[in-house]
């Protein structure tokens, strides 16, 4: 593992609204993230750790602050810039899953590919093995409706590893599962980590979920609180 | 990018297939409403255009009484020594057909048909504008000595010939045979709903003396030279007719002078604005799709906002989401245009069939009907997604 971080978040603030009823979500934010990590981001509702993730994931922009993705400056990125670093190097799960209803599960995970511009022969076997990876291959002509949660948030890992990023992004990934179906989630994002290198940054407030990352960060009202490594003393 | 584009739009119309049938069924509806309000509006137009030149232009019909029907028949006929007067006083006159007209039974064999005898001379058929099928027109000494003879319209000859030519037989009038010397071409309903075809015409003598048994003569139709003469003509023939009537200054006239023109214009302008309200009908139909086709897509704003919050969360660009909307609206409106077009010539052809009126295309109300329901589709589908699109990946998301 290299010294150069993934990722590094300093000063990072971000305020909602502005005036009297501004709201200073993150109060100065640093954090450096090396690559293969799995990092858990915990914390109470308001902490300000689904901000940060937003950040992180360039779905949100900061108020100020410097963000470093493999030393490049995001906050500096255009829209367009930070769309592609996106399509190239982040994958996303999100707690509600988020899949194109009515659309199969072969096609949900198709879509990032296609705005890769992959062609059609390309595009469908790897789309398939994402599939067979996460245990859905036979499930690839069902829609979001037809399948369980667990086998929707399997569809959502499926489309966020298909392009072999080099960070997933969850977000309370087994917030609307149960807890047999939460631990095969964990199970294969640890793979996922594990066994292809791809660095995840997750979102939880189960410690339980926590536990299964090498890395826990605490946030409490919009700053680090607590940074320790599973096995350390916290 | 543009060939991807359009799959993840077909893609998204496919899956979306209730909101697609809608959205197509409001442009549908709006477009073949207006088109085919406004083509029937037109063929009607035609119609009536049509048939007052069948009716012959420079003409002026003088009436006793001052109106139709029912009031003119105080007023005194015409005699033959007022033709004769027109014809000689009067210098913008081309030519001055006399007419006496009454219903009669045509009968022949064992077929009857109850019709109107029109007596008047040859100049009737020039100043009518008819044109011969068949046959032949009256000859002077016919005209002259009242003789059993007679032109038949296209109608009467149906009802009693049946597709026979029937030049050269005899029909039965009240008591006295009339050899039918002429078959006229047809010219379908007259501007005021009647068949101008249900006619028999014969020489002004014959009926004076064998139908209505007077000198009296209903109507006199007076052709004019050029159009330009017929408003002096007009003036002309009113002094005229006041002066051998024996109106005096103070009296109103008991005549009447209508010039064709005038009808025309009158029923030209009454079809005109029946067109503008059948217009206006249809174009109200074309906004109610309209704001269908607005609440469908205001309807699916949520849905589609967290659609493209996904889809700016695994890396489209901005323009690859405006565009791939753009198409989507762009396909749906085209293609019911195109359905709208298609059922509004179907349904204008059929509807100018049944009420026997011409169908005319008019390029102009297609294009204008599609394309405002075009811009419809792309107001109401690209606009919500352009606003989409233009947020935080994040906010889209989190759109309720």
């Amino acid at each position: 593992m290299s010294d150069e971080p993934l990722i590094l978040l300093s000063g990072i603030t971000k305020t909602y609204g502005d005036g009297q009823a501004a709201f200073q979500a993150l109060k100065g934010i640093d954090l450096a993230i090396q690559s293969g990590d799995f990092v858990a981001i915990m914390g109470h509702s308001g902490s300000g750790k689904s901000t940060t993730m937003n950040i992180l994931g360039c779905l949100d922009t900061p108020t100020s602050g410097s963000y470093q993705f493999l030393g490049v400056h995001v906050e500096q990125m255009s829209r367009n810039q930070r769309a592609l670093l996106r399509r190239n190097y982040l994958g996303f799960i999100f707690q509600g899953f988020n899949l194109l209803s009515r659309t199969t599960a072969l096609e949900n995970v198709e879509l990032p590919l296609i705005y890769r511009g992959e062609p059609v022969a390309a595009r469908h076997h790897m789309a398939r093995a994402a599939l067979e990876q996460v245990g859905l291959r036979d499930w690839e002509n069902h829609t979001p409706a037809e399948l369980s949660g667990g086998q929707q948030q399997r569809v959502a890992i499926a489309r966020a590893i298909v392009t072999r990023p080099v960070v997933l992004l969850a977000d309370e990934p087994t917030g609307n599962l149960d807890t047999r179906t939460s631990r095969e989630i964990m199970e294969l994002i640890t793979t996922f980590n594990r066994e292809h290198g791809i660095t995840v940054l997750m979102v939880t407030h189960e410690p339980d979920m926590a536990a299964y990352a090498g890395r826990v960060i605490s946030f409490v009202d919009g700053r680090v609180e607590n940074d320790s490594r599973n096995g350390e003393a916290s | 990018m543009l060939w991807n584009t359009l799959l993840l739009a077909l893609r998204a119309i496919r899956r979306n297939l209730m909101r697609s049938f809608l959205t197509v069924l409001g442009i549908v509806i709006g477009v073949a409403a207006v088109i085919t309000m406004v083509t029937l509006g037109n063929g009607a137009t035609k119609s009536v255009s049509d048939q007052i030149s069948s009716m012959g232009s420079n003409m002026l019909i003088v009436m006793p009484g001052q109106r139709f029907g029912p009031g003119s028949e105080g007023a005194p006929s015409f005699k033959s020594a007022d033709v004769d007067a027109v014809r000689n006083q009067i210098t913008a006159v081309e030519r001055v057909a006399p007419m006496v007209n009454k219903t009669v039974t045509a009968v022949y064999q064992a077929k009857n048909w109850s019709t109107v005898a029109y007596g008047t001379s040859n100049d009737y058929f020039q100043a009518g504008n008819w044109e011969l099928a068949g046959g032949r027109t009256f000859n002077e000494t016919e005209e002259r000595a009242g003789k059993a003879v007679c032109v038949i319209g296209e109608t009467v000859r149906n009802k009693l010939f049946g597709r026979q030519n029937p030049v050269g037989s005899e029909i039965r009038i009240k008591q006295f045979a009339c050899e039918v010397v002429g078959l006229l071409k047809s010219k379908g309903q007259s501007a005021m709903g009647s068949d101008q075809d249900d006619i028999v015409v014969m020489p002004l003598r014959t009926v004076q003396r064998r139908i209505t048994g007077s000198q009296d003569i209903n109507r006199l139709t007076v052709s004019v030279k050029d159009s330009a003469s017929i408003d002096a003509a007009k003036k002309q023939l009113t002094l005229l007719m006041r002066e051998r009537r024996k109106i005096s200054d103070n009296e109103e006239d008991d005549f009447r002078v209508m010039d064709t023109r005038q009808i025309a214009e009158t029923l030209t302008s009454t079809t005109k604005i029946l067109t503008m309200l059948l217009g206006a009908v249809a174009a109200v139909s074309l906004l109610v799709g309209g704001i269908g086709i607005m609440n469908i897509m205001l309807v699916s704003v949520t849905e589609r906002t967290r659609e493209i919050g996904i889809r700016l969360a695994i890396g489209a660009l901005e323009r690859e989401v405006l565009l791939q909307f753009l198409i989507e609206a762009v396909v749906l409106s085209s293609l019911g245009g195109l359905v709208g077009i298609a059922l509004a010539t179907g349904a204008s052809v059929i509807l100018a069939r049944l009420m026997s009126i011409p169908y005319l295309f008019d390029l102009g109300i297609n294009l204008l009907s599609f394309l405002f329901s075009a811009a419809i589709g792309v107001i109401f589908g690209f606009f919500p997604a352009r606003r989409a699109a233009g947020l935080n990946p994040i906010d889209a998301l989190r759109h309720e």
